[in-house]
């Protein structure tokens, strides 16, 4: 892929909100705004690349120590704005997800990037518990530790159906050099291994997506795709807060009922001798 | 102490380290106490992943949970193989931890306190099962932070295999974390540093880089792990009996944000940075802070 990641986040990061800057104080990697979506106001944030940032490995927009922190930071402040609200009013939160992956540093991992990565996930995390729905919109890619840090908390993921949509644990060619294999060989294996695949339509078929949306044009959206977007997210908003609060759609699922048997399996035994115990 | 009783003692010691997973979750329970493995090996519950790829499975999927007793409380121990796939995180695997997190948490929001101990040795996610290793580690971040809230979650990295991917961040989240001296913690190891940033950004063949800056000590200085235990059985079982007993602690480290950003906000990013000078910067502003 020549296209250059970061650059679908920006663009929906605009479509979505009309704005293109962070706020004031934050770095210029992480993209926020507080707008308007159908009747509600939502928290819109974005990763998005920062060729000047102070850290080197996160340049490409890989998720690093001042990412982290920031989503969190602006996550916690709406959760205490809301904190005395009923939980239907509580503000919806919609991660835009366009992620390399986690940063690759020497100065991230001397300064506990592993602990930044989970203050981030915490606070999406205790958002969605506290009744906020949390919506991942996956325009992008959305790999490893960086989608764990952003995104991946969410009560509901939407996704493109486009071929430039990427959900996994590790880019192609790391993946084929650790598991030892060629990237064609990784590539054929995907069709035959669902969990291994990096088509969005194979990531489908884990049962943990929301909903795929059909957009046509994924870095330069049009009227319609931003309208068609928007109603996707509305509609996920308004399922979150009428569904649980908790990931365990993630295994309830039609789909996930076929592709997670073994896990499922593990957990009825456990759910059984636990009570044995 | 001179050297004639120190070495005796520490020749004697019962290594932590040197017990399979299965053993070290054992030796945590209360002396005298029953326990009982769940999910066991027996029971034959295997990824259906591995062997399509021509890897032998294992019957525990190098995920063994057990519950028992510790510092006379309710609690389940969850503990990783390291030597099983490096400890990855599988469908099954991942499927067992979140479940006994997810029971622990239901009995524990009953009143029945029931904390959970995690051996993490582990290098995050099993690349053979990617997408479902990587959602099986979002699913037990959600379970652990629900748990967390009635009941400690303790994490011990002992070593040798040291904590490192996305099961970093379950470490980061718990309320406790015992090292040892031995025993790594970071996002990234050094070794996939180097291949995605270059060796210039990390040369993982420095093995005193790579433990000054992910090794037990320097962890537990900086203040992002609580204890240093010896590698011995009685030292870190003690620790674990103490955490479970303190429950949960007043705020979480990974809740505490504005004093890490204002941490990295202050760090000269012009250059690498120094382990040993950051680890005692942030001891000092910890005392004056009171942060954990």
């Amino acid at each position: 892929m020549s296209e250059q990641v970061g650059l679908r986040g920006k663009a929906w990061f605009h479509a979505l909100t009309g704005k293109h800057q962070p706020q004031t104080g934050d770095p210029a990697s992480v993209w926020s705004a507080n707008e308007k979506i159908g009747p509600q106001t939502a928290l819109f944030l974005c990763v998005v690349p920062n060729l000047e940032s102070r850290f080197p490995c996160v340049r490409d927009g890989q998720v690093g120590l001042e990412e982290a922190y920031t989503l969190a930071a602006r996550v916690r402040e709406t959760m205490a704005a809301d904190r005395k609200k009923p939980r239907a009013q509580r503000r919806p939160i919609v991660a835009i997800v366009d992620v390399k992956s986690q940063a690759y540093g020497r100065r991230e991992e001397t300064a506990g990037i592993f602990l930044a990565a989970a203050a981030s996930a915490d606070a999406y995390a205790s958002a969605r518990m506290a009744g906020h729905p949390v919506i991942a919109l996956v325009v992008g890619q959305a790999l490893s530790g960086g989608f764990l840090t952003h995104g991946y908390q969410a009560n509901c993921i939407l996704a493109f159906d486009d071929p430039g949509v990427i959900i996994h644990a590790m880019h192609k060619e790391a993946a084929a050099r650790i598991t030892r294999r060629s990237v064609r060989d990784l590539e054929q294996l995907g069709h035959e291994i669902v969990p291994m695949s990096y088509d969005i339509q194979d990531y489908a078929k884990l049962g943990i997506l929301h909903e795929l949306l059909h957009v046509e044009s994924p870095l330069k959206p049009t009227q319609s795709d931003i309208d068609t977007v928007k109603q996707a997210i509305v509609k996920a908003i308004d399922e979150a807060r009428r569904g649980a609060v908790d990931l365990d759609v993630r295994r309830l699922s039609d789909a996930a009922k076929e592709t997670r048997k073994a896990g499922i399996a593990a957990r009825a035994l456990m759910e059984q001798q636990w009570l044995e115990a | 102490m001179n050297q004639a009783t120190l070495i005796p003692a520490f020749v004697k010691r019962s290594s932590f380290i040197e017990l399979t997973g299965r053993s070290r979750a054992q030796s945590l329970f209360d002396e005298g106490t029953a326990w009982r493995e769940l999910v066991g090996p027996f029971d034959r519950i295997e990824s259906p992943w591995l062997p399509m790829q021509g890897v032998a499975p294992q019957s525990d999927d190098g995920c063994i949970v057990i519950k028992g007793r510790i510092a006379g409380k309710p609690a389940v121990v969850i503990s990783l193989e390291g030597a099983f796939q490096g400890g990855s995180i599988g469908e099954v695997s991942g499927a067992k931890m979140t479940a006994a997190l997810d029971l622990a948490a239901r009995d524990s929001a009953a009143g029945n306190s029931t904390a959970a101990v995690l051996l993490l040795e582990t290098g995050g996610v099993r690349l053979q099962e990617a997408n479902l290793g990587l959602a099986a580690i979002a699913e037990v971040i959600s379970s652990l932070l629900v748990l967390r809230e009635h009941a400690p979650v303790i994490t011990v990295v002992a070593g040798t295999v040291g904590c490192f991917g996305g099961m970093a961040l379950t470490a980061g989240l718990s309320s406790y974390v015992v090292m040892t001296r031995g025993a790594r913690l970071g996002l990234n190891g050094p070794e996939v540093i180097e291949q995605e940033s270059g060796i210039e950004e990390f040369d993982s063949s420095d093995r005193a880089l790579a433990w000054a800056i992910h090794g037990g000590e320097q962890r537990v200085g900086m203040g992002l792990a609580d204890f240093l235990a010896e590698d011995s059985v009685e030292q870190v079982a003690s620790a674990v009996r103490k955490y479970v007993a303190a429950g949960k602690p007043a705020q979480h480290r990974s809740e505490q944000i504005r004093l890490y950003r204002e941490r990295i906000a202050a760090l000269d990013t012009s250059r690498q940075i120094d382990p040993l000078k950051l680890r005692e910067e942030w001891a000092t502003s910890r005392q004056k802070r009171g942060a954990r």
